[in-house]
């Protein structure tokens, strides 16, 4: 009795501000240990299958989740660290009669934004940082600094640009980001990039739209809402390891939440729904690290594992030591036998795997934590085959050149990029300065799609699907002109400068190494995210840098300003002369002294002329 | 019979007090008003009072809080992710499960008093709107850089007291409050409320007319002041109130005397009901739920059995994803059909120019080769 009143308070208590998360396995999962709470699950289970099937574990349950980390050491010394929580459920959000009112593991919120504004894909992400290829390699996950949001909606729907408003605005209180300021002025539909990565063949780009919030910050605000959409939260399994203290100090921070549909099995007769949750989070060997070689989880992340998400059939930790097959680099601890070699990125990897689902794994103490140790130099990083750079050139506030460096480092394959630049309406791209260049010799692309803006409504889109020859490095360039805004819509601090969105680079690479086109289950999940349609070469995606522009500001004082000097001037100058026009002069009699004022009062008495 | 009658007294009189404050649910609407890295202190003074009335039981959906910039994760902060009120960071007020709802460039004038008329667009999502009804008590927490009469906003407009008394009037109207507390920290923050004219709001202020209202201490590793006077002293004195405090208004009205806060604090209570010695710091800072015990059973109808789904038939083909960069598809993409526009007036003018000079040299009588 006194423990329901706890639990209905403690649930009152920590309900979620940015919209409500039901979800039934909520009270199973708070964690008191008492044997009501185990039997949770498997009562939560039993409501959720068909009927006819009892109390039975072997009916499959629609949903599942799986969660994995991936733990590579860098060559400069620091680590990467990617989270990834996938959740599957076979369900249809946007079947028209019935209404899907029963979640368990997947989130409500997400589920009635699905249905409600007939997505068919969503992909939003919040970085804070920059990913640095040449020192890092290729992400698992790209992601632009700042906040990105790309959808696809269904081809049922009639108002796009409606949806897409109101979309916006509630994921904005869903994940406390200031994502309302996503408007006509920096959407684009892009013509030929952002491809759906679920399945699906109409691919009628009406119903895409692409929007880019460079200026968005992440902080602990974020995070929040995002661990409460994960099926254990951040009470069991890898989610313990998120505290904000040490995943903001960071050099990257990357946190993501991708739907679309997938395949249900093997033979991908019929679709489930995906939902792909990634942290991605690069600590710096310096501020982090405190200069010594040696990272663990304790070190990193300031707590250990000691459980899996019960919910969870599958929770892994992958360590990369493809550099280190006999042990010569780094020491490993605790050591495990098990080893996955898995295909990412065009290259094949050799990872250690710790299953957080068997109780082994812990050991002793009942809790895992990694350790590695450095042992010798690491030698030089694979250069990365393709990567690329921005910067703007130009001096003064009126004019200035954006210039974009792509490199391809394969030696001898060239390989087609497709380039999407969004630039808001205030700086004026001339497109007939628009130049192409690999080695010095003009590079025709064999596609251009360029929408110009509209003052205040509508920024530019420039799309370009360019060769790069092999060995090279290929310049685009075009000149600007910068504009001069209203005055109210500057905003709080203009002398900060304004934000161009990175340009996104999406290149099919040749593959060093077969890719895995057989899309079974087994794979782990940081492979899994692009989809391979052939093995020599694999899809990625890399984001330049988001430029930061200085516009011309007006003096905001200026107002004040004038108002003071005009009616000074005013004042001063045309009031003096006006009185000089038009003032009378009248004499005035002094006043007498008191004497004489009295000798005139007798005068008057006597008759006799006033002094 | 005189105990008879004292304890019948006693429990009607504690009855009373039970149920004396009139209100059922709690909001509170915080706001830091003030940008840049050198107004940290601003915003450690909103976290603090959100701290204090998270823990003393509003919950976050019944907290709409607005912060003109971010600290914790601004790139000068030494310890990103954290903001703390006191020099020897003792105390972490941005805590690990803050939600924040307004924040950046959307802390205007404008959207703050949208959030307290409740005139929001349509679209708003449910975390940024001030949901009260006539039965909520409703605590305003301002902090930033003031004068006069008024309150700076992010140092490009402002917010004056009329128009902040005319906010709380259309909420009065509206029915939008049970009770208000205003409480104010800024220079001269006195004058903003004197002029609010509508019942049942009490205010607080850290300064009189004429007076600054000064920050605390700096920290050397920070670099930067982290707490205004009277919102430490302040946070000092909530930290002692726990759910179940009995502390009233008076209390609240000593807090930071002269001695620790250089300038003076005022307060206003002219215009509210209830006498500030019944009321509770807990009607505004907390929410102290009013529970019920039944001992009777409720009946829950069993989980209503789910239909039987007629399997989907396997669709014949199997389904693929989608080829990521199709480079032959893009080369031959047809162009985009481009939506009709009626021709443009230059356009209808240039060729009616172009048709009059025609006929004109070569006459009228070509007319009807044309037609």
């Amino acid at each position: 009795m006194a423990a329901v009143g706890v639990f209905a308070l403690a649930a009152l208590v920590l309900s979620c501000k940015c919209d409500s998360v039901e979800k039934p396995s909520d009270a199973t999962g708070a964690g008191t240990g008492s044997e009501a709470e185990r039997s949770g699950p498997a009562a939560a289970s039993a409501g959720s299958e068909a009927p006819g099937g009892g109390a039975g574990a072997a009916v499959s349950l629609p949903d599942s989740c799986e969660e994995e980390l991936l733990i590579r050491p860098l060559h400069s010394g620091d680590i990467y660290a990617s989270f990834q929580f996938r959740t599957l459920w076979d369900t249809d959000f946007l079947h028209q009669g019935k209404k899907v009112s029963h979640y368990r593991l997947f989130p409500k919120s997400l589920g009635q934004v699905l249905s409600k504004f007939s997505v068919r894909e969503l992909h939003i992400s919040f970085t804070q940082g920059y990913w640095r290829t040449m020192q890092w390699g290729q992400p698992i996950v790209p992601s632009p600094p700042g906040a990105e949001l790309w959808v696809w909606f269904h081809n049922t729907v009639a108002d796009v640009d409606g949806n897409w408003k109101e979309l916006t605005n509630v994921l904005s209180g869903i994940f406390c980001a200031s994502l309302n300021f996503i408007d006509s002025t920096n959407t684009v539909q892009p013509s030929a990039s952002f491809k759906p990565l679920g399945l699906g063949n109409a691919t009628d780009h009406r119903f895409l739209r692409y929007a880019t919030l460079p200026r968005e910050i992440v902080c602990t605000e974020n995070l929040t809402p995002w661990k409460k959409l994960l099926p254990c939260g951040s009470k069991a399994g890898l989610a313990v390891l998120m505290k904000s203290e040490k995943l903001f100090h960071s050099s990257f921070h990357s946190q993501a939440v991708h739907i679309r549909p997938v395949c249900k099995d093997w033979q991908c007769s019929s679709t489930a729904w995906e939902l792909r949750q990634t942290l991605n989070v690069v600590f710096d060997l310096y501020t982090s690290g405190q200069g010594k070689k040696e990272w663990s989880l304790f070190k990193m992340f300031s707590r250990t594992l000691t459980e899996a998400c019960p919910l969870a059939s599958s929770s892994k930790v992958y360590v990369d030591v493809t550099d280190n097959p006999e042990g010569e680099l780094f020491d490993l601890s605790p050591a495990t036998s098990v080893l996955n070699t898995a295909v990412v990125l065009g290259d094949r990897r050799t990872y250690s795997v710790y299953d957080l689902t068997q109780k082994e794994t812990f050991g002793q103490l009942r809790s895992l934590n990694l350790v590695l140790r450095w042992k010798g130099e690491s030698g030089d990083m694979l250069r990365p085959l393709l990567h690329a750079e921005r910067y703007v050139a130009g001096f003064g506030l009126q004019t200035g050149e954006i210039h974009t460096l792509i490199y391809n480092n394969h030696p001898y394959r060239a390989f087609p990029v497709l380039l999407l630049d969004s630039v808001p309406w205030y700086l004026r791209l001339y497109i007939h300065t628009l130049t192409v260049t690999s080695k010095t010799r003009e590079n025709k692309p064999s596609y251009i799609h360029y929408q110009p803006s509209k003052d205040r409504l509508r920024p530019h889109l420039l799309e370009m699907l360019v060769q790069l020859p092999p060995h090279s490095v290929t310049e685009v360039t075009v000149q600007f002109e910068r504009a001069l805004l209203k005055w109210t819509e500057y905003t709080p601090d203009p002398n900060h400068g304004f934000y161009v969105g990175s340009s996104v680079i999406s290149a099919l690479v040749p593959s060093v190494v077969a890719m895995d086109t057989n899309n079974t289950q087994e794979r782990p999940l940081f492979s899994s995210f692009f989809p391979t349609k052939e093995e020599s070469s694999y899809f990625v995606r890399v984001y330049t840098e988001p430029l930061l522009v200085n516009l011309p500001t007006p003096d905001f004082s200026m107002p004040y300003n004038v108002i003071c000097l005009t009616c000074t001037v005013v004042a001063v100058g045309y009031g003096s002369f006006y009185n000089l026009l038009t003032r009378t002069f009248q004499v005035e009699e002094p006043s007498q002294p008191l004497a004489k004022r009295l000798a005139n009062v007798i005068r008057r008495i006597r008759g006799v002329p006033l002094l | 019979s005189y105990l008879f009658i004292y304890l019948f007294y006693y429990i009607t009189t504690k009855a009373t007090q039970f149920f004396n404050s009139g209100h059922t649910n709690n909001w509170a609407v915080l706001v830091c008003t003030s940008r840049f890295w050198f107004n940290y202190r601003h915003v450690a003074n909103v976290l603090s009072v959100y701290r204090s009335v998270k823990r003393l039981g509003i919950p976050d959906s019944h907290i709409v809080l607005m912060l003109a910039d971010d600290m914790a994760c601004n790139h000068r902060n030494p310890k990103p992710a954290t903001v703390f009120s006191h020099k020897n960071m003792e105390l972490n007020v941005y805590g690990d499960d803050v939600e924040v709802d307004y924040r950046g460039y959307e802390v205007t004038v404008e959207n703050f008093l949208r959030v307290l008329t409740g005139r929001l667009p349509p679209s708003t999502p449910r975390s940024k709107r001030l949901l009260s009804d006539d039965r909520s008590n409703i605590l305003i927490y301002l902090t930033g850089h003031g004068g006069n009469g008024f309150l700076k906003f992010q140092d490009s407009e402002e917010i004056s007291n009329v128009e902040l008394a005319d906010a709380f009037e259309q909420m009065w109207q509206k029915r939008r409050y049970n009770e208000l507390l205003f409480i104010i920290d800024t220079c001269q923050g006195a004058s903003m409320y004197e002029r609010f004219y509508s019942p049942n709001i009490m205010a607080l202020a850290s300064s009189q007319v004429g007076e600054d209202s000064l920050s605390h201490q700096p920290d050397l590793a920070i670099g930067v002041h982290l707490m205004d006077r009277y919102t430490f002293y302040l946070l000092e004195f909530l930290e002692d109130i726990h759910p179940a405090s009995q502390a009233n208004m008076n209390d609240l009205f000593k807090v930071c005397p002269k001695s620790q806060c250089v300038s003076t604090p005022g307060h206003r209570t002219d215009l509210f009901l209830r006498d500030p010695r019944s009321v509770l710091i807990t009607d505004f800072f907390g929410s102290v739920r009013k529970v019920e015990i039944t001992r009777e059973a409720v009946n829950l109808t069993s989980a209503a059995e789910q239909p039987v789904e007629a399997t989907k038939e396997p669709k014949s083909e199997p389904l693929s994803y989608v080829d990521q960069l199709p480079v032959a598809e893009i080369i031959h993409q047809k162009p985009k059909q481009k939506d009709w526009h009626p021709p443009d007036g230059f356009i209808l003018g240039l060729w009616t120019l172009i048709l009059l000079v025609f006929f004109k040299t070569y006459g009228i009588k070509h007319l009807k080769h044309i037609f």
